[in-house]
Order: C-alpha cells, then structure tokens, then sequence
C-alpha cells in the first residue's frame, strides 16, 4: 500500500508540473478560453432557406459554414468556430449560422468581415420588361424579373480578366469570369438554352450589375460579368467570389461582443475565487476531521491538478460558467471523502481497529456516494442538451469533475489512508483518527 | 428536539411559513428575465477619465428614439445601459451619442432578439421538467427494496415535495431581489435552479438510506418508525450538514470574489443548499413519520 500511495503522488507531482509549464499563451497546451474570458465577438444569423428544396437544405448549411470559414479565416482570425444550429426550444425550426470570432472585439468589423460575402444572383428579364427594369427612382424594378435558380452557390471560382463584357464595352474593360460546377453548369447551358434574346440580370448583393442579352445556348460553363468595374473593384469580387458566395441569404438575429479588459476582470476574479475557496475549504476539512481531512485535502489537490490537465487535454473551453462548475465540483468532490471519513468514525466508535475502519469506511460509504455522483450526472447530461454554448461549457466541467471525483475519492483517499495505516490503539491514533468536537 | 414523534407539527412551520411568504413573493412580484432570456440589448462602457452625470447622458440617449434605456452606474467608470435589441446601426448611433461626453471605451455589448430569448426559457423550462423527471425515477429506483412500515414510492414522494420546496424558496428570493433591487434572473439562474435539484437530492438520500439501513438492523425488534427516524437523522446530522458546508464555502467565495456574470448563479445555489440542508433534516423526515402516522391511523380506522 505504502508503494501505490507513492506512486500516486509521484504521478500527480508529474502532471502538476504538466499543467505549471504549458500556460504560455498560445502554447499547444495553454488553456482554451471562451469569449467571456479573452474577449471576442459572437454573432448569430438567421439563415433563409425557404427558397431551398427541403432536401438540399443540410447541403446548404453545410455550404454556408464553409464558405463563411474560409471568408473569416482568410481575414486572419485566430480559431474562429463557425456552426450551424436550427432554432426552436426542440431544435426544429428554421436555421441559424454562429459565428465565434474571438479577439474581434468591434461588431462594426465582425459584421463587415462577413457581411462582404457576396449574393450572386441570376434573373431572367420577363418579355417586354426590358425597358422597365428600373424604376423612377432608380431602384430596381422587382416585378420585371423573374427567378431562374442559378445562384452563387454553383460557382466553383472566378476570376479577373480584360475583355469584352457584354458586347458593348471597351475592350480593355476589367471584368470577373465566373466558372459553375457541373450542376450550375448544367442549369446555366439550358437557361441560355431557352431564353435566347431574353436579357439575363446579374444581381450582386441584391444590386443589378448587368443585364446583357442572351446570345446564343453557353454550355462551357461560365459566365462574364461586367458592370463599370474598376480594375480594384473587379479584384476584390473575383477574392469574394473565390472565398465562395452565400448559398442562402442571411440576417444578423443578435451580437454579443466582450473587451478583452472584462474578459481579463473575469479570469482573475474565477481562479482568484477557486483558491480562496479551496484554501478556506482545507483548513475547516483538517481541522474537523484531522488526518481523514489531511487525506482529504491532499486527494482535492490531486483532484485539481487532474482536471487542470484535463482542461488542457481535450481541450475544453473555459468560460466564466465553467469556471463556476469547476469551483462547485470541488465543493462536491470532497463530500466522498466526508462521507468516508464519517462511516471511519462510527466504525472506530464500535471499537475496530484502524485498518477495519477505513475498509469498512469505503465499502459502507459507498452506496450514498454512487448514488449521489449518479444524480449530479443526470442534471449534467440534461443541462449539455440544454444549453448555449457557455451553459454547455458549464455541464461539461461539472461533469467531468464528478467522474474524476469518484475516481480520486476511491483511489487516492482510499490508498492513502490505508498507507497510513495509524494504529488506533494508542492515544495519539485516537485522536488523529478521531473527528470533530464531541470527544 | 430531535424526537419528531412528539414534536412533530412544529417541524412543518417554518417551512410551511417560507413557502407561503416565497409563493407571494413570487405571484406579486414575478422575476425579472435578463436579456438572453426575454431578449434585449445591454452596453457597457467605461469613461477612463470620470463619467459624466446620470441625468446628462440619460438626456442626450433619450433624444435617440430607442425606446426606454435604463442606464445603471457600475464600478467606479462604468456605465450600463440597458434598452430594447438594437441592430448595429442604432448601435453605432448609441455610441456616437456617449462619445459627445469625452472618450469612452465599450466593454461588452449583448443583442439578444426577442425570439432568441424566449427559445432559450423554453428550453430552460422544458430542462426542468425532464430534470424533474429523471429524479423522480431515481429515487423509484434507488429506494425500490424499502416497503415496510412506509412503502419505497412514498420516500420519492416526500423527497419530491422537499426538492420543490428547495427550488422555491430561491426563486422567491430572487422574487423579492428583482422587486426590491431590480435583480435579473439569467439562464445560469435556471442553470441553478437545476443543480439545486441535483445537489440537494443528495442529502435525502443520505438520510433515507440511513432510515433504510436502522429499519433493516431492526427488523428483529420492534421499533418505533418516528424513534428509527430520529435516530437516523442523529447519525446523520453531522454528515448533511458538512457536506453541503463545503459546498457552500466555494460557492460563497465565488459570489464575493468570483466574476459579475456567475454572481445570480452563486447566490442562488447558495441559497438553494442551505434551504436542501435544512430541508432534508428537518422537513423531509418529518413528512414521513407524518404520513406513516396518518396513513396507520387511517387504516385504523377503516377496520
């Protein structure tokens, strides 16, 4: 016994040293902060996918949580996590997109960065309209066009070029050469196809660029686009359109954005918090309950240290609520070994010796302890089913912190104890093994 | 004063008293949702060179047409100004409005819409009830071997009626705060609400299973149910009280020292575990010995 207490200890000195040595900043192993602790941006949009055939909406998705990815990586955010949710208390509604960009701490940049994802547009002029396509006012005459479904979605790349546009511009125009995949290209060739002479309006982001007429069935694949581009302004489409445009239109449903002060603020009053606590919570375990409270401070230490390298291992992203499970899980790890230490007493009341009473300690102690670990599980499943991504973070510290308590209430207190191994007979075992005031 | 045979209406006073007075705390005052819960829009932002009086800027803010803002001074710099969800332009005319009174810095700023905000308390709701659920088929479970004097069904009972107990009497604290101090519950408050259920079923456990354990060593001998409950409740008494303490300490170094977002939770699990406490010794078992009591006097009668 005396060689696993030990090696327990040497392991733990270990992976304490672990947790000391990887806590620089940006190290593989540093901690992983949420945005209410390093400060950041979350923005979460409404998703409109009421022109998308149900089956394709998952593709959809899946299409825009690349697309805006690639937009806000290009733009150099540091592990930006960009998901895809569908709305409704039962997760049967419409769809959102969450955009977590953390150290982006101004909306106005967040909302630009990808607010610049284009809308690619393809509509047909109706017959007669031609004339019509602007109002007075010069806003575009919605009536006048009509929906062919070929939409950036389809478009695999684009690219800069110097040429004709639509016929009647300069030769040494700049304009942006947009390339479909085989399905786009497919719909784009039997448009063309049957609408030869009809005008074909190129919406960006909802602006009319060009309506050139249709000249003859395209079945290669691509498409000009002109509209009075500078050289720079055709550039910056073609990137945009390179970074992929949106599949379904999107609407910002709410923001939330945290200085990197507060997040600091928050950091230092959670660990300032933990250690206190903890502090507070070892003198009262040592001087209620002697030498099992010894035990029990040196198995929490462990307990600490195990679930620190376990944050870093997973990684699991710290926000204040995890931080808050963490310090309540400490709380609630050392009630095993107060359930332990409790059932020693009594067992050393009716006269057993030491090593009786500690075996018997556990073995008595732990129906109550699996059956309370079990009920802090259950709310741990339910509230990771429940919640935002910070309640998520909360339930998945608390339950960690219950698996990993049993596993140091029953291993560690229990080896250590039994190494001690004081024997009660004399005076000075009594008094260690003894607890609390009465006697 | 641990005999509940004898004594036992004055062990359901005050917990009677504190239901009714946290049930019209509640009724009267109902809870303040904060903004992920109701939706909303909240802006905090700190004047690194002193702030300019409440009344000025309440003024200028007014003039914008966003509605009702409600601006709370916070820390020694800070102010928070709390208004319906504001898109990112109204934002930016916010802004433009506070920095006419010098330079300022934005600390965090949170636009929840409203749809956003009820999905959440109905997903808290619905978290409650399956929570709810679970442990009452826990307890089934746990207890299913206990049937003589009281049948295994009736300790989930009366463990079911402390854990609401438990629940409420944080809520209608918050009740109260919300009304007296403008306190906002959040979804970590709900959070709250459900680890109470989870942390605090513990201690009935502990308590019943000791019941379950003296009933079974006295299986020879005749003994009085309320005398087995006392004594049960004697050996525990140590055991509940300690294990919620530690419990508590944590929590209370979180709510002095901890950071303002999880303060709501801190205090209401707080609450929440010295209620379970008081509850599982001094409320649960007396509710069983009253039954037992009530339930053999009825039988009595019957024949």
């Amino acid at each position: 016994m005396r060689y696993s207490a030990v090696l327990i200890l040497i392991v733990a000195v270990a992976i304490g040293f672990f947790v000391w040595k990887t806590n620089a900043p940006g190290g593989r192993f540093a901690f992983k902060l949420g945005l209410d602790l390093s400060g950041g941006s979350e923005l979460t949009y409404n998703a409109d996918t009421s022109k998308v055939p149900s089956s394709q909406i998952a593709d959809s998705m899946n299409a825009l949580q690349a697309v805006i990815e690639r937009r806000v990586n290009a733009f150099g955010v540091g592990e930006p996590v960009v998901q895809t949710q569908q709305a409704g208390a039962l997760g049967t509604g419409g769809y959102r997109l969450i955009v977590e960009l953390p150290g982006v701490t101004d909306i106005n940049q967040a909302i630009a960065m990808i607010g610049q994802t284009p809308t690619l547009d393809f509509q047909l002029v109706k017959p007669g309209f031609e004339a019509s396509t602007t109002n007075a006012d010069g806003s575009i005459n919605m009536a006048a066009f009509e929906d062919t479904g070929l939409t950036g979605t389809y478009i695999t790349g684009a690219t800069l070029q110097f040429g004709n546009g639509s016929g009647n511009a300069l030769q040494t125009q700049p304009t942006v050469q947009v390339n479909f995949n085989a399905a786009g290209t497919k719909l784009f060739s039997q448009i063309t196809d049957q609408n030869v002479g009809r005008e074909l309006g190129i919406f960006l982001d909802g602006n009319l660029l060009s309506a050139p007429v249709i000249q003859e069935k395209i079945d290669n694949g691509s498409a000009v686009i002109s509209g009075n581009f500078t050289a720079d302004q055709a550039k910056e489409l073609a990137t945009n359109l390179n970074l992929g445009a949106l599949p379904v239109p999107i609407t910002l449903a709410s923001t939330e954005s945290i200085g990197a002060i507060l997040g600091d603020q928050a950091t230092h009053a959670g660990v300032i918090a933990g250690l206190l606590g903890f502090l507070i919570l070892c003198i009262f375990m040592i001087l209620w309950y002697r030498v099992p409270g010894l035990v029990a401070v040196v198995s929490l230490v462990i307990y600490g240290v195990l679930m620190l390298a376990l944050f870093k291992l997973i990684p699991v992203v710290l926000t204040a609520a995890g931080i808050a499970g963490f310090i309540l899980s400490v709380g609630l790890a050392v009630d095993a070994n107060i359930l332990i230490a409790e059932r020693m007493k009594e067992e050393l009341q009716a006269g057993h010796n030491a090593h009786d009473a500690i075996a018997h300690g556990f073995s008595r102690a732990w129906n109550a302890i699996r059956d309370s670990n079990t009920a802090h599980i259950i709310v741990a499943v339910i509230l990771f089913w429940f919640g935002t991504s910070i309640i998520k973070g909360f339930a998945l510290v608390f339950g960690l912190g219950v698996i990993v308590s049993l596993l140091s209430a029953i291993i560690i207190s229990r080896t250590f104890l039994l190494a001690l191994g004081i024997s009660a007979e004399s005076r000075v075992g009594r008094f260690f093994m003894r607890s609390g005031i009465n006697k | 004063m641990l005999n509940i045979g004898k004594n036992l209406k004055y062990f359901f006073l005050l917990p009677a008293l504190l239901s009714i007075l946290a049930l019209a705390a509640l009724l009267m005052w109902g809870l303040r949702p904060g903004i992920d819960l109701a939706g909303g829009s909240l802006l905090q932002v700190t004047y690194p060179n002193g702030r300019p009086p409440v009344a000025e800027v309440q003024a200028v803010v007014d003039k914008l047409g966003l509605g009702e803002v409600r601006i709370q001074p916070t820390g020694t710099n800070d102010y928070i100004l709390s208004q319906r969800d504001l898109s990112n332009q109204e934002k930016n005319q916010l802004e433009a409005v506070l920095g006419g009174f010098g330079q300022f810095q934005e600390d965090q700023f949170n636009s929840v819409g409203p749809v956003l905000g009820a999905e959440l308390l109905d997903k808290g709701l619905i978290s409650l009830g399956l929570v709810v659920i679970c442990i009452i088929l826990f307890i089934a479970f746990a207890f299913r071997k206990v049937s003589k004097p009281v049948a295994s069904w009736k300790y989930g009972i009366v463990a079911i009626i402390t854990l609401l107990f438990d629940v409420l009497i944080p809520v209608g604290v918050f009740a109260a705060l919300g009304h007296f101090q403008g306190a906002e519950v959040d979804s970590l408050f709900i959070v709250a609400l459900l680890t109470i259920l989870g942390i605090s079923i513990n201690d009935k456990i502990v308590v019943f299973d000791r019941i379950r354990e003296n009933l079974q060593l006295n299986n020879g001998r005749h003994m009085d149910f309320a005398d087995t409950v006392s004594k049960s409740i004697r050996q525990t008494l140590a055991r509940s009280i300690n294990t919620s303490l530690t419990v508590v300490i944590m929590l209370l170094a979180l709510y002095f020292f901890g950071p303002a977002s999880t303060q709501v939770f801190a205090l209401t699990l707080t609450v929440g575990m010295i209620v379970g406490t008081y509850s599982s010794i001094f409320f649960a078992s007396p509710l069983l010995v009253a039954w037992d009591q009530w339930s053999r006097s009825s039988s009595a009668k019957k024949k």
